[in-house]
């Protein structure tokens, strides 16, 4: 798939480039953030999540 | 296919594409500054011996260092017209003009707000509050007070730099004990001799920015006085964790050569005063001073993570 062509004028390639690095940077720390928050509840939560009366 | 702004305001002139690499965001974030952080934090994470799990220690230390990188960001926000005329800080992203001052104050602020509330989230609020102290003080008071006022900016601002194990401290045991002011003083007397020692090469370039640095004011003389000074008072201080039983047998032979080391080289920039061999003698005392932190505080890891620790005989404790 290629890449859309953005809208506004004015935008040289090693722009889009580094604009493209830069949407790819905070992607990835986004899904850090993710898994940080995921792993930092279940070890909050701890073994005796398990341990409750159904 | 139009943007909302090209649909609802034609006139208006299209926002300026950022050139900013992915680099050039991380450097605003002082990552040589920030390792020091996170090596400083991680000590005083271990020291303790935290009952807490490895994964909020780690989130914790990783927040702590984003708290750091933060205040880097804001400070070269606030700073960027100093790093302008200064050789050594002129090729920064602000001053070359990679990333705009707003971009870098956007960033800044919301790694500084995201790195406390998460700290409180995950480990506890006096962790968050001391993190957040800490920005606030090195971007409030050091940057945007001290640093164009006083000579002695660097001393007071040096608590900001120094608070590091402080707050790993208390996000892994929730209090702050003597073990965690020490580690603070450590680095706190530290700073002074580290700086001035640089600020006695490079007086001109801070003469330059209009940066009261201690050389420019009171002169390299009475610079040399107070590096030999603090030296004398660090290189003792270093000891305390002997003292107060958390350093061991390796803590006492690395931070004792390691302050007798310092004091040397302080000694040698106190005597030589002119010429080339000045200069040397500083940029001598400056490079050590950096080993001066590392070598102690990897002393105290390897006893406390590695198991290394053997208690000095003869202390009552």
């Amino acid at each position: 798939m290629s890449v859309p062509t953005p809208p506004r004028s004015g935008w040289t390639p090693e722009e889009l480039k580094r604009r493209r690095a830069r949407s790819i940077a905070i992607g990835l720390a986004l899904g850090f953030l993710v898994l940080m928050f995921y792993a930092v509840t279940i070890a909050k939560l701890g073994p005796q999540v398990l341990n409750r009366p159904l | 296919m139009s943007t909302i702004a090209q649909r609802f305001a034609p006139d208006l002139a299209p926002p300026r594409a950022s050139t900013a690499e992915v680099g050039d965001f991380f450097a605003l974030l002082k990552p040589r500054v920030m390792s020091l952080v996170i090596f400083t934090a991680l000590v005083g994470m271990v020291v303790v011996h935290p009952d807490v799990h490895p994964v909020i220690a780690a989130a914790s230390l990783l927040l702590i260092a984003v708290g750091a990188g933060a205040s880097g960001c804001l400070n070269m926000w606030w700073e960027a017209d100093i790093d302008a005329v200064m050789t050594r800080t002129r090729t920064r992203p602000i001053p070359a003009g990679r990333v705009t001052r707003e971009e870098a104050l956007a960033f800044g602020v919301s790694l500084a707000v995201g790195s406390v509330l998460m700290l409180g989230l995950f480990a506890n609020w006096l962790a968050a509050g001391l993190l957040a102290f800490t920005i606030l003080f090195y971007v409030v008071i050091y940057s945007m007070g001290l640093k164009r006022l006083t000579a002695q900016n660097i001393v007071i601002g040096g608590a900001a730099g120094a608070l590091p194990p402080v707050v790993a401290e208390a996000a892994v045991t929730g209090q702050v004990s003597l073990v965690g002011l020490v580690l603070f003083g450590i680095i706190f007397l530290w700073t002074p001799p580290h700086f001035w020692a640089l600020a006695l090469v490079k007086s001109e370039d801070y003469a330059r920015a209009g940066i009261p640095m201690l050389p420019n004011v009171s002169g390299p003389d009475e610079t040399r006085r107070q590096i030999l000074l603090y030296s004398l008072i660090l290189a003792p201080f270093g000891l305390l964790p002997v003292a107060l039983g958390f350093g061991g047998l390796v803590y006492l032979a690395v931070a004792g050569l390691a302050g007798a080391a310092m004091l040397a080289l302080s000694v040698k920039v106190y005597r030589v005063r002119d010429g080339q061999p000045a200069a040397r003698a500083a940029m001598e005392l400056f490079g050590f001073s950096i080993l001066y932190v590392f070598l102690p505080f990897s002393a105290l890891l390897a006893e406390h993570a590695f198991g290394f620790f053997r208690p000095v005989p003869g202390l009552p404790w």
